[in-house]
């Protein structure tokens, strides 16, 4: 009990604190993912159109993905004469990462759209533009939008690395608490809001992919 | 009507698709396109609303080459029908049947009222409309691929095997149901099916492709089982060619005999109506034997042949739009008439060909 009594004391004299910290954080973390997606749409689009360009794309983004995010986060300053302490950074940091989730994801939707579908449409008359967004994104949406899930989970949870470059989030949370001795309460407040606002953020797009994709959840005889 | 001229497809692999390609595909008609794969069937089907663009030649619509017109304003104006449908799998069926007049401008209200009308028209219950295409059977699926292609009510509709992907008890009403619907459209419809059966049945004309995109013969299909003009020809028809053929011809000058002849020691027994019940013997065959059906004058000739040899006594019944017997036809008399026909057939035949040599 006494925990929990630490937990509310916490909270009173650093609730602005904790509030900053989540502000934060949603802004390094979820900013990162919808530049990420908004990206991944035309670099998916040229993967799956120009088959040449798969290979290196795809190989590229698999060797961003393993560049350690701290040193990342140390290296861009240098290179888009940034502010060290620019939270910005960050976000382009988790933004390499998810586009590097994202671009596959994309490509492996798009790719996975039926072609007698696509020239269906194309003997309909439609266009190439009106076409990609009326019948193929649509038919990707299933595929497009789990791999937004999964990325965007990673980065709610990277983002806590922010704090270990003197940049806020929930990370700071962590950090203050190694400060004070192993001190649990900011600790667990930190954890928990972390993985709250990634369930958060998880469930908003299973409910955007249920609105959009009400035909996957068609069946036969429904 | 739709001509190719002297039309060439050759793909940057090397293979030639289609091989000097001269056709005139007539207006308000079924033509069929059929061959084994790779004989250039459906490359020819594709050329006319620019899916693949021709090696060299031209392909002209009512005198307009295709390839004056932007691709996507010619295909709204050329219904599309594919095997297994095409459908959206992310629209509903009447959302699907509205595509082509959303497309050209059409209100989305309006194009989804008309889409409801079709698919009464083609046999869908109002209740399917709002549906999903995977909560359809593969039949139902063809028939709103059928509508969707028939929405903007374009003259000319290109079917690439359309009723390849449903079984054969579904593919034959769906066929008898397309041959209706077409007596009240008079679409001009341009079919490829590698079916030569489908060919016969469906088509009022029939383009018979080999390998390499060569157009082997061109015409009506009674005419193909007739006189294939090759042996190409004669061995895609197959082997019961001449069985088939008897589809195309009628029984109206079909001699009969008078409904009371004793045929084989058998005499037909009609009720108070003069409509049959079965054959009588005398005693010795048992107990009453059964017609196996009856045909009128309007039939087919395989019709007749078909009840003369599974009748006990060897004789078709005929009988009146109104049910009643009115003759019977021996199988020697279909045996004969048939051969006299051949006779008259083979004839003429030779000398058309003197003809169009001389």
């Amino acid at each position: 009990m006494e925990f929990f009594s630490d937990l509310v004391e916490y909270l009173e004299i650093n609730g602005s604190v904790v509030l900053e910290a989540l502000r934060d954080h949603l802004y390094i973390g979820l900013v990162p993912v919808v530049i990420a997606f908004v990206l991944s749409l035309p670099l998916g689009f040229l993967v799956v159109r120009f088959a040449w360009l798969r290979v290196p794309l795809l190989t590229l983004s698999s060797i961003l993905y393993t560049i350690p995010s701290l040193a990342l986060i140390l290296v861009i300053p240098g290179i888009v004469q940034t502010n060290i302490l620019d939270p910005n950074n960050v976000v382009i940091a988790l933004t390499i990462y998810g586009l590097a989730l994202l671009v596959r994801t994309t490509a492996d939707g798009l790719g996975s759209v039926d072609p007698a579908i696509v020239q269906a449409a194309t003997a309909m008359g439609y266009k190439p533009v009106r076409r990609w967004f009326t019948v193929e994104l649509p038919l990707a949406l299933p595929v497009v939008l789990s791999g937004l899930r999964v990325a965007t989970v990673a980065s709610v949870s990277m983002a806590s690395i922010a704090a270990l470059v003197g940049i806020g989030g929930l990370g700071q949370l962590f950090t203050r608490g190694f400060q004070l001795g192993f001190y649990p309460p900011p600790i667990v407040i930190g954890l928990v809001l972390s993985v709250l606002l990634a369930v958060a953020a998880d469930l908003v797009i299973v409910l955007v992919q249920r609105a959009v994709t009400p035909w996957t959840r068609a069946r036969q005889g429904a | 009507m739709i001509e190719f001229d002297d039309v060439v497809k050759t793909f940057p692999d090397g293979t030639t698709a289609v091989d000097h390609l001269n056709l005139t595909i007539p207006d308000g008609a079924i033509t069929v396109l059929v061959g084994p794969s790779g004989c250039g069937k459906t490359t020819s089907l594709r050329m006319i609303n620019r899916m693949i663009d021709p090696t060299s030649g031209t392909i002209r619509i009512d005198g307009k080459p295709v390839g004056d017109t932007d691709p996507a304003e010619l295909r709204r104006g050329i219904g599309y029908v594919i095997q297994a449908a095409g459908l959206f799998p992310h629209r509903t069926v009447v959302d699907n049947v509205a595509t082509v007049p959303v497309l050209a401008g059409t209100s989305r209200k309006k194009a989804r009222e008309q889409a409801r009308e079709l698919l009464d028209r083609v046999g869908l219950a109002p209740h399917l409309a709002d549906r999903y295409p995977v909560q359809l059977s593969g039949g139902q699926q063809q028939r709103v691929g059928v509508a969707r292609a028939l929405a903007a009510d374009p003259p000319v509709m290109l079917m690439d095997e359309p009723f390849s992907a449903v079984d054969p008890v579904v593919r034959d009403g769906l066929q008898q149901e397309f041959l209706r619907l077409q007596g009240e459209l008079g679409k001009t419809i341009v079919m490829v099916t590698h079916d030569i059966d489908e060919a016969i049945k469906l088509g009022d004309h029939v383009a018979v492709f080999a390998e390499g995109g060569r157009l082997e013969q061109f015409c009506p299909p009674d005419q193909l089982l007739a006189d294939p003009g090759n042996d190409f020809v004669s061995g895609f028809v197959g082997r019961d060619r001449g069985y088939r053929g008897l589809s195309f011809s009628s029984a109206e000058h079909l001699p009969v005999e008078p409904a009371d002849t004793v045929v084989e020691g058998l005499r037909l027994a009609l009720d108070g109506d003069g409509r049959a019940l079965g054959w009588d013997g005398d005693g010795s065959t048992g107990g009453r034997l059964p017609t196996e059906g009856t045909f009128t004058a309007s039939d087919t000739m395989r019709r007749v042949t078909d009840l003369a040899i599974l009748s006990p006594a060897g004789a078709a019944v005929r009988v009146d739009a109104s049910g009643r017997v009115d003759g019977l036809v021996r199988h020697a008399v279909v045996a004969e008439h048939l051969r006299t026909r051949q006779l008259e057939r083979l004839r003429s035949h030779g000398r058309s060909t003197a003809g169009a040599e001389g």
